[in-house]
């Protein structure tokens, strides 16, 4: 069993962090407080291997199964019989599995920060802010209850919203923070609504009990909520659909994804953090949490995930050829390989061999998380050695970032699924799945592992060859050890951790999953990535015309790809020209007239009625005291006469 | 004419109370003001020595509050004058209308 | 028709002109003089209610006191044989108006009020029982309004000297 102590001090010692950097921070750990966050942060992540070796090797299953436990649940509000807000824990393998990810990455981010983020003046704050965030994260992924799991999100999106306007002296930074948190609150509505279907028809917040009674047809909760229907599609359905729309949000799927690519204002570091491992997995994690629901209540739900995120991918791979910001790339290309763990959720079943999307999607989910970590802060450090984020700016800085170049490199291979590195096994496992499932979504996913084997070494190509550097006078390292430490433990996670027998620990039933690798099937994948990177070679390695003449004979494709294919434009449009002026401007015409007038009318005749009062305070005392003496005859007669 | 009583006292200094309400409407002279109220209390303490007199005499409460109201009247009196004599310093003139700004 | 009720008679006229007198005058110090005469009435229906005492200080305070303080203020602050400003011609008819219904109002309640007498034994207006009463501590003593009182004469005693301080001026 778990000890619940150790897992509650995995996701406090961050918390910890925050309040003290946060309060005190500025005033007596100016130098020391990226140590202190990194220690903490250390501690944790060594709880948290510790409670993941424990739950999957020394915990005994039963029947094979491992069994969700919840060592630790108190009542915090109790609305009904069986309805209350708990705080608990959750040890499940996604959420042990997520402990580690999440604890993992942001300790590498945290030491990496330490040289990235050197000498800047709001230091504690930075380092706060991330102990906030992986807390919210942690909690996230450890909520029993379906309103504590609604809290942490929303913690995320604040937290995230923090530290994407880290920079909040530079306008942009400030507009991509509040547009990441407007999207993503925009998203959290239909997750709270979703929350709320559920709830009222599960008659419970709580994970394991909603879930066993969504799932089993006899209980006259499941018939009652199947029953219910609204424009025809069954309540569950709509409850299912509104939660996903929360994770879409957060996940950053088409057409909610237009924050990410501007979350990109963030320092480099919180982009990893957020982007790679953490807040946009959010979404993959609510959906694989909610799975059982989704797989056997409310299939066509799932469909939707799966469509849904298959676009997502097709998309942001087409609209990451066209962009020049490493970090956009890296954003889009965020986007796409989320799009793919969704797409595998939504093709996967419930239990034994058909859930191998579900594993399938967990383990791309724990693959990516390295990988992409590692992109991101390899680009951040080139992004500390060039100070900038164009690609144009770059190039032949292989000489310079040996270790860098290296590692970057890994993690291209890695993420265009060439083999051995971990995105080709996890890779392989979602095209599989989607093979057998969905032939639609399973050609997209195949061009757009193309696509990305092709974007990825564009960018490589792009920073580390092309034309010939010319020197940079200021940084003659690559950011000391604090920076490399993190980009060599990541790169050996994202070489190795394709060989993690995935299936024996995560699957859809949480029974053991084998998972066969087949030669013939993987040729495809693997022939198209590598023509995605002969192609990108043949472009980029050196400095020439082709791309150019490329874009040109695409020249409409290539214009509306990378304008992202007008979205932005289209939310432009629809807030300025259809909301604020079909309901915005009537509400402000009522606001002006109705309200205001209102309230003009009571002050108006308050005034009047004061000009005329105001006449009686003359300050003639004979005045005053001739009131008084009518006003004394007057009520004598009252009482005398009148009122006896 | 018949014998004074109680009611030829109370009819005495209700006359006298509303000729000192009448000169403290009308004066506008701060010291003929104060004069009109030296008149009112007069006819509250011709009230209590006759209610003394005639109803209860076998008590001196009566006449004790009379002597106390005269006591309280020099007082007020005093005090009146006193700013009377302020006002007369900072405005040269003791009209009731220029006290207006008493009121602010 | 006593000798005594002539008297009574006398007095009251000699009280309700002179303050008529009093508050109607345009001269301020007629006005002042008026008030005088009314003062003295009202000490002689005190005598002839044998209430001598109450008539000695209404003498000694009101006539002695308080009447010269007042003519003292009039010499202070009024240039002699001054015509007083009039009032409104408006508001000094509404002012008699008013007076007139309070008057008529009290008088017709007066004489619609029946006044119950005590039955008590009567306590003479001496001179020793009204000491003995006014410093007296045991029931019905008013020493503590006495001493009260007094407090009060002293403060409005400072008051006065306070407010009529003359400010001297702050430069130059």
């Amino acid at each position: 069993m778990p000890n619940a102590t150790l897992i509650l001090l995995i996701i406090l010692l961050p918390l910890a962090g925050f309040v003290m950097l946060g309060i005190y921070g500025r005033k007596y750990f100016q130098n020391t407080s990226g140590i202190i966050g990194t220690t903490l942060m250390l501690i944790s992540t060594v709880l948290a291997l510790y409670t993941a070796y424990g739950y999957f090797f020394e915990y005994v299953k039963v029947d094979g199964v491992y069994q969700p436990l919840v060592p630790l649940k108190y009542t915090w509000l109790q609305f009904s019989d069986g309805v209350s807000i708990d705080m608990g824990i959750i040890i499940d393998p996604i959420s042990v599995m997520m402990l580690v990810v999440v604890t993992f990455i942001s300790l590498m981010v945290h030491i990496y920060s330490l040289g990235y983020m050197k000498g800047d003046e709001r230091f504690p704050t930075y380092y706060a802010f991330l102990g906030l965030f992986t807390f919210s994260m942690l909690g996230l992924v450890i909520s029993s209850n379906i309103f504590q799991i609604y809290i942490f999100w929303e913690l995320v999106g604040v937290s995230s919203f923090l530290l994407i306007g880290y920079y909040y002296d530079k306008p942009s930074a400030v507009a991509a923070c509040k547009k990441a948190f407007i999207v993503t609150r925009f998203a959290d509505v239909g997750f709270l609504i979703g929350i709320l279907i559920l709830s009222f028809y599960s008659r419970t917040l709580d994970f394991n009990t909603l879930i066993e009674r969504l799932t089993s047809a006899e209980s006259t909760e499941f018939k009652s909520a199947v029953a219910a229907s609204f424009m025809g599609i069954s309540a569950l359905t709509w409850g299912l659909v509104l939660v996903f729309i929360g994770g879409a949000g957060k996940s950053a799927m088409f057409p909610l994804h237009i924050w990410l690519p501007d979350a990109m204002e963030g320092p480099t570091p919180v982009s990893a953090l957020i982007h790679a491992a953490t807040m946009v997995v959010a979404g993959v994690f609510l959906v694989a949490r909610l799975f059982p629901v989704f797989a056997i209540s409310a299939p066509n739900a799932l469909s939707l995930v799966g469509y849904v995120g298959a676009i997502s991918a097709l998309i942001a791979a087409i609209i990451a050829c066209t962009q020049t910001d490493i970090k956009r790339v890296l954003a889009y290309s965020t986007m796409s390989q989320i799009g793919y763990m969704m797409f595998a959720l939504g093709v996967s079943k419930y239990g034994g061999e058909d859930g191998l999307g579900y594993t399938a999607s967990m383990f791309h989910l724990f693959t990516h998380a390295m990988f992409k970590a590692l992109l991101f802060l390899g680009a951040g450090a080139v992004i500390h050695y060039i100070h900038s984020n164009e690609m144009k700016d770059m190039g032949g800085l292989r000489k310079y970032l040996p270790i860098t170049h290296i590692t970057f490199l890994i993690a291209c291979l890695a993420i265009a699924g060439v083999p051995p590195f971990a995105g080709f096994f996890s890779k392989e496992e979602i095209l599989l799945a989607a093979y057998q499932n969905n032939t639609a979504v399973y050609w997209i996913a195949l061009i757009t592992s193309g696509l990305t084997a092709f974007y990825m070494f564009r960018l490589y190509f792009g920073i580390f060859w092309n034309k010939e550097a010319h020197a940079h006078g200021e940084h003659k390292n690559e950011g000391g050890f604090a920076m490399m430490i993190p980009l060599v433990l990541l790169a050996v996670g994202a070489s190795a951790a394709g060989f993690i027998p995935f299936g024996h620990f995560v699957s859809s039933d949480r029974t053991r999953l084998e998972t066969e690798f087949h030669l013939m099937f993987s040729i495809a994948p693997v022939a198209l990535g590598l023509a995605g990177i002969f192609i990108a070679m043949w472009m980029y390695k050196k400095q020439n015309d082709r791309p150019d003449k490329l874009a040109a004979s695409l020249n409409g494709l290539y214009k509306s790809a990378y304008h992202k294919f007008y979205i932005d434009e289209i939310y432009i449009f629809i807030t300025r020209k259809i909301i604020f002026n079909l309901i915005g401007k009537p509400a402000a015409w009522f606001d002006k007239n109705v309200v205001d007038g209102l309230m003009n009318a009571t002050g108006n005749s308050t005034k009047d009625i004061s000009e005329t009062i105001k006449g009686f305070q003359s300050g003639k005392v004979q005045s005053y005291a001739i009131y008084f003496l009518v006003s004394i005859i007057g009520l004598a007669l009252l009482f005398i006469y009148i009122w006896k | 004419m018949i014998e004074p009583g109680l009611y030829h006292m109370l009819f005495l200094s209700a006359a006298l109370f509303f000729i000192g309400v009448y000169g403290f409407f009308t004066r506008r002279n701060l010291v003929t003001m104060l004069m009109s109220i030296e008149l009112i209390l007069n006819s509250v303490n011709l009230n209590f020595i006759a209610f003394n007199k005639y109803l209860w005499y076998d008590k001196l409460d009566g006449l004790f509050f009379t002597i106390f109201i005269i006591a309280i009247a020099a007082a007020e009196a005093a005090v009146a004058i006193a700013i009377i004599i302020n006002l007369y310093r900072s405005h040269k003139s003791i009209d009731v209308e220029n006290a207006e700004e008493l009121k602010y | 028709m006593s000798g005594s009720t002539i008297i009574f008679y006398l007095l009251a006229a000699l009280t309700l002109v002179s303050g008529l007198l009093a508050v109607t005058t345009g001269m301020i110090f007629r006005a002042a003089i008026y008030l005088l005469f009314s003062l003295i009435g009202i000490a002689g229906i005190y005598f002839w209610l044998q209430y001598e005492f109450i008539a000695a200080v209404q003498i000694i305070v009101y006539v002695g006191g308080i009447v010269v303080l007042i003519i003292f203020s009039i010499f202070l602050t009024q240039q002699a044989g001054e015509e007083l400003p009039k009032q409104k011609m408006g508001r000094q008819i509404f002012s008699a108006l008013a007076a007139f219904c309070g008057l008529a109002l009290v008088l017709v309640q007066l004489v619609q009020h029946e006044f119950v007498i005590t039955n008590g034994k009567r306590i003479e207006p001496t001179v020793a029982n009204i000491g003995n009463q006014m410093l007296g501590v045991s029931d019905g003593g008013y020493a503590l309004p006495f001493e009260v009182v007094s407090i009060l004469l002293l403060a409005a005693l400072i008051g006065c000297i306070v407010i009529a301080l003359k400010s001297k001026p702050e430069t130059e």
